[in-house]
């Protein structure tokens, strides 16, 4: 699904890269943490991944693709596999929630029919069902998040990219964000996903990936959120 | 792609830019007016200058009948055969003529009436009222008094006019009404354009959310890019349309009606709608093209895809 060989990644102007020889490989329908302090590399990872940046040496592969090849009007090709969810949900304010989903699918050319179809079906999986028509500014930042979810999932991608989705939530509705991308996992569908929640990492006991200063510094399978010594 | 999502995508983002968009369309209105101003004039420079201007330097006039009965210079009568084929042998062993070029009645008839076409003072023309004459291309233009002391006065001569003498401040005055047009219109296709790449950068800006989320969803770029050129190319289409009615108001007022130089210059043959309507489809062209591709080349620098 994602691996990634000998991958460093170095802005210019900046010296000390911001990722340094990085080598994993994510399988399919796995369920990863990305943790690390600020600066450590996660957001450059993830913008590898979702190729907005392309590595300086080593190769990533996503979906089978190895990112540094493909042309960049292939792109977009990549990224309809791929849902993105980011801490700051970027919805559209002057857009309903249906029709927040709903741009999703139509930026990508689907079908006036099949969004009618499958935009109440994955409301009603994030649990807004009956919120359809509400602004995102009517709504709390746990529900803001959901519809974020709900867009970047409508798609159906094999790849769910999460950037602190829950970072600027409460501990209790993060939580219910959790469950939410738990079962989405479930279905099917790989998650990376970055965060610096502690309790989160440690009650799920998932995969993490702890990156420091841009090398990946443990790998650990039902992982906590420190180091266990 | 759909249609209707993609045309309330452009309105709402005309609406939002509105002064800047009012800004668009004024500019290239004005600087295909002008554009179209100049190509026009460009073809009335060319009506007037008639069949010979370009082709020869002097022409010798011969007397007709009618010059005969009417002008002093022809007091001895019509030029005859003789007249003629001696002035003809002359003109071949002067050293400064490179040419010679008889025209006859009928000639001059024909080339008058392509000139002047059905305008009033040419309908009543007929040909035994041309003059026959001799076209003379010299070495060089500037020797056309050699021309003129040897052959004014003569038998069967009625004039001998230096071609270029006679147009020359006229054409002048016209090319330079032309170039300055010409200069003006690039000064506001410069602003044109500037405005437009201004325009969609800030458009591009205010829309970042969208095309943020559009790029991450998986947007083809083309799609991401379509509303901010179709956008441009609106705006441009409205000029261009503005353009061309400039044009049509113009020649309106201008030869037919208000100024009426039609009347008032009733020995020019001036352009017809024809010349108006076949310069249209040309400028809305520009109109729509001209923008597009400026707002592509902006995108590539204010809108990551």
């Amino acid at each position: 699904m994602i691996r990634f060989d000998n991958v460093s990644k170095v802005y210019p102007k900046q010296s000390r890269p911001a990722l340094r020889d990085v080598s994993l490989e994510v399988e399919k329908g796995e369920f990863v943490f990305l943790v690390g302090s600020s600066g450590s590399g996660k957001s450059t990872f993830l913008r590898l991944i979702l190729r907005e940046e392309r590595a300086t040496h080593g190769q990533v592969h996503v979906l089978g693709k190895d990112l540094g090849r493909i042309s960049n009007w292939k792109v977009p090709q990549i990224r309809r596999q791929l849902g993105t969810v980011f801490q700051d949900f970027r919805l559209l304010p002057n857009k309903t929630v249906a029709e927040n989903v709903a741009f999703a699918q139509e930026v990508i050319g689907k079908s006036r029919g099949e969004i009618r179809k499958s935009v109440p079906q994955v409301l009603e999986l994030v649990g807004l069902g009956g919120k359809e028509d509400r602004m995102p500014g009517e709504l709390s930042g746990g529900e803001q998040q959901r519809v974020a979810i709900a867009r970047a999932f409508v798609n159906r991608p094999k790849l769910l990219i999460c950037d602190e989705p829950t970072g600027n939530l409460d501990p209790q509705t993060s939580v219910g964000i959790m469950k939410l991308l738990d079962r989405i996992n479930r279905t099917g569908t790989t998650v990376v996903m970055a965060t610096h929640d502690q309790n989160i990492v440690d009650q799920m006991r998932k995969r993490v990936i702890e990156l420091d200063k841009g090398r990946l510094v443990r790998d650990q399978a039902r992982g906590v959120y420190g180091y266990q010594h | 792609m759909r249609a209707q999502f993609v045309l309330s995508e452009i309105s709402v983002g005309l609406r939002r830019n509105l002064t800047m968009t009012f800004a668009v369309i004024v500019s290239v209105a004005l600087s295909l007016a002008l554009f179209g101003g100049s190509l026009l004039m460009s073809d009335q420079v060319n009506q007037m200058k008639g069949y010979w201007y370009d082709k020869i330097n002097v022409s010798i006039f011969l007397c007709n009948k009618s010059n005969a009965q009417n002008d002093p210079n022809c007091a001895k009568g019509a030029v005859t055969e003789d007249q003629k084929k001696a002035i003809l042998t002359d003109l071949k062993k002067m050293s400064v003529v490179e040419k010679v070029t008889y025209e006859s009645q009928d000639e001059a008839y024909k080339h008058y009436k392509e000139q002047f076409g059905d305008s009033p003072l040419a309908n009543t023309i007929t040909p035994d009222q041309m003059q026959e004459s001799y076209r003379i291309k010299l070495k060089n233009p500037e020797q056309y008094k050699v021309i003129a002391s040897a052959f004014n006065g003569r038998d069967g001569v009625q004039s001998v006019q230096d071609q270029k003498g006679i147009l020359d401040n006229l054409f002048g005055l016209l090319n330079g009404m032309n170039w300055a047009a010409r200069a003006v219109m690039s000064l506001m296709l410069v602003v044109a354009l500037m405005l437009i790449v201004n325009t969609v950068r800030v458009s591009a800006f205010s829309r970042r959310r969208e095309t943020g989320i559009m790029r991450l969803v998986g947007a083809s770029g083309f799609y991401i890019q379509a509303p901010f050129i179709m956008e441009a190319a609106v705006a441009g289409l409205i000029g261009g349309v503005l353009a061309c009615g400039f044009l049509i108001i113009g020649r309106y007022f201008i030869i037919d009606n208000g100024l009426a130089l039609s009347e008032k210059l009733n020995l020019i043959n001036f352009i017809g709608w024809d010349a108006v309507l076949t310069k249209l489809p040309l400028i809305l062209a520009t109109s729509v093209l001209m923008p597009a591709v400026a707002a592509f080349f902006a995108l590539r620098k204010y809108l990551k895809v």
